[in-house]
């Protein structure tokens, strides 16, 4: 569904994204993970012709982003980071600017948003202006309004980014459901726990450059599934093992305090460039 | 070019939303005018034949629909760079062009709003205008330029400070240079021949002139039209070449 090949895109001296190469299959709940500044938004910016590539090509079923960006956009929904929405106007309103965006007719529109908005649990606050929602209503609402045309692709920008920790897993139910229904998701984030809870395979950015891709599951198994953290002074090492019994026989051996764990994706991220996700 | 019609309909809803807001602030500036010049200045003296204030209001018609049209500059400005709501029409599959078509004619509707305002004030100081198809196709053509030259800057700008600046050396000086508020006669030769290549020098002429049943001055009316074109056509090339 998305095909990227060698997509670069460099700002002065500066390259944002090196060289990506990629591809997401129909349907799939893809993950794209990386610290703030490592390239996320602007791989989104450029499949959603929001900016321009240096280099390199994308397609979005089959149609390339830059030599029919019309058709290529009819098959995607997009989600930015920053809520984009009119605060002045109406939920309707806003999804009635964005159906007629789309072409769409008003019966159509109307049809939609009267899905979308039960989908979202945003029926019954349609007709109210959007300044008067809270920051997870405005997210649903981003969120309706790209499905409102029935994209083939969802891109997502940290979707859940100022949300607490029941909007988030709130939100994460939505999208749980908006995959079953053959949504394919592009999902950007900078949260662990997110990307292992939701996403079929996960790509991870850093510096610009795709440095791992795969299932989160055989992501982790390739670290090492056990993790021993061990604490010396204030530094903190983690050390990889295949099972807990290995695990279990080197924190014998450490000197200072030592936890065992199951490991996860951070764990992954940390050992193929040494630093934290979030850091 | 159908999906023009989200552009337009999102002003039309935002104009909707501010109308008692638009309708007095609209009011605000011509009101002084009419009654500092019109008032003050206007029952006393004639200015190319006419009362002052009779020649004074075709001009803040002029005035009205540039200075309008052109603020959606600022109004696309924030959409841009605070609200990022240009973004969900630049990423919807709709050209170049269809967003230029739904925001100048958003920037249109304001012009028209402006000069309905002071065709209102026209009758209560008593000034009978000649609201003809001529004098439609004026004040269409000036709002045509300078909602198309809005759309050129802002999408140049790189701030909401850079288009304050704008506005402060080029529109300002514009709206009161151009012959709205003083016949350009009255000007020396260079200043008057440097003047008259502004936009909305030929636009005056033409509002004028069609607003008080004069003949219709077809070369200003043509040369408005002709800024219009070109203004528009650059706008849709400033609009692609916005994306980074």
């Amino acid at each position: 569904m998305i095909k990227t090949f060698n997509l670069s895109k460099r700002y002065g001296k500066t390259t944002a994204l090196e060289n990506l190469t990629l591809h997401v299959k129909e349907g799939e709940f893809f993950g794209y993970l990386g610290p703030n500044g490592a390239g996320k938004t602007t791989t989104v910016r450029i499949l959603t012709s929001l900016a321009k590539p240096s280099a390199g090509t994308a397609t979005i079923g089959g149609f390339d982003i830059q030599k029919f960006p019309l058709a290529a956009k009819k098959l995607i929904g997009v989600v930015p980071q920053a809520i984009n929405l009119d605060m002045e106007l109406t939920g309707w309103e806003n999804l009635l600017i964005h159906g007629l965006l789309y072409q769409m007719r008003r019966f159509e529109i109307r049809e939609q948003a009267e899905k979308w908005g039960v989908f979202s649990g945003l029926a019954s606050r349609l007709a109210k202006p959007v300044n008067t929602y809270s920051g997870g209503m405005k997210r649903r609402l981003t969120i309706a309004r790209a499905l409102l045309h029935n994209p083939s692709v969802l891109f997502m920008d940290e979707p859940t980014v100022g949300l607490d920790a029941s909007g988030r897993r709130e939100l994460w139910g939505l999208l749980k459901r908006i995959n079953r229904e053959g949504t394919t998701i592009f999902l950007t984030t900078h949260y662990i726990e997110e990307a292992e809870a939701l996403c079929d395979r996960v790509g991870i950015l850093d510096h610009g450059r795709l440095i791992a891709l795969e299932s989160p599951r055989a992501l982790i198994a390739s670290a090492g599934k056990v993790v021993v953290d061990v604490f010396e002074g204030e530094s903190l090492t983690s050390h990889f093992f295949p099972d807990r019994v290995a695990a279990g026989t080197f924190a014998a051996t450490v000197q200072g305090s030592a936890t065992i764990r199951n490991a996860n994706l951070e764990d992954v991220f940390v050992k193929l460039t040494g630093r934290r996700v979030e850091s | 070019m159908r999906g023009f019609t989200g552009v337009f309909t999102r002003e039309l809803l935002i104009i909707r939303k501010r109308f008692l807001k638009m309708l007095i602030s609209f009011s605000v500036t011509p009101l002084l005018y009419l009654i500092a010049f019109g008032w003050g200045l206007g029952q006393r003296m004639t200015v190319e034949g006419v009362p002052y204030i009779t020649f004074l209001i075709p001009g803040l018609i002029a005035m009205g629909s540039m200075t309008r049209s052109f603020a959606i500059s600022s109004e696309i400005n924030i959409a841009r760079f605070y609200w990022h709501i240009f973004e969900e029409f630049q990423a919807a599959p709709v050209s170049d062009l269809a967003i230029a078509v739904g925001e100048v004619l958003g920037g249109i509707l304001r012009g028209f709003f402006a000069t309905a305002i002071i065709c209102v004030f026209a009758l209560f100081f008593h000034v009978r205008l000649h609201i003809t198809g001529w004098f439609l196709l004026a004040v269409l053509g000036n709002a045509f330029t300078f909602s198309s030259l809005a759309l050129i800057t802002s999408m140049l700008v790189r701030s909401h400070a850079d288009q304050s600046m704008l506005n402060n050396f080029v529109i300002t000086p514009m709206a009161f240079l151009c012959g709205t508020v003083f016949s350009l006669k009255a000007l020396p030769g260079w200043a008057h021949a440097l003047i008259r290549w502004l936009p909305l020098s030929p636009a005056t002429r033409a509002i004028r002139a069609t607003a008080l049943g004069h003949p219709i001055p077809w070369a200003a009316m043509a040369t408005v039209f002709c800024f219009g074109i070109v203004f528009f056509t650059l706008g849709v090339f400033a609009i692609r070449g916005a994306k980074s």
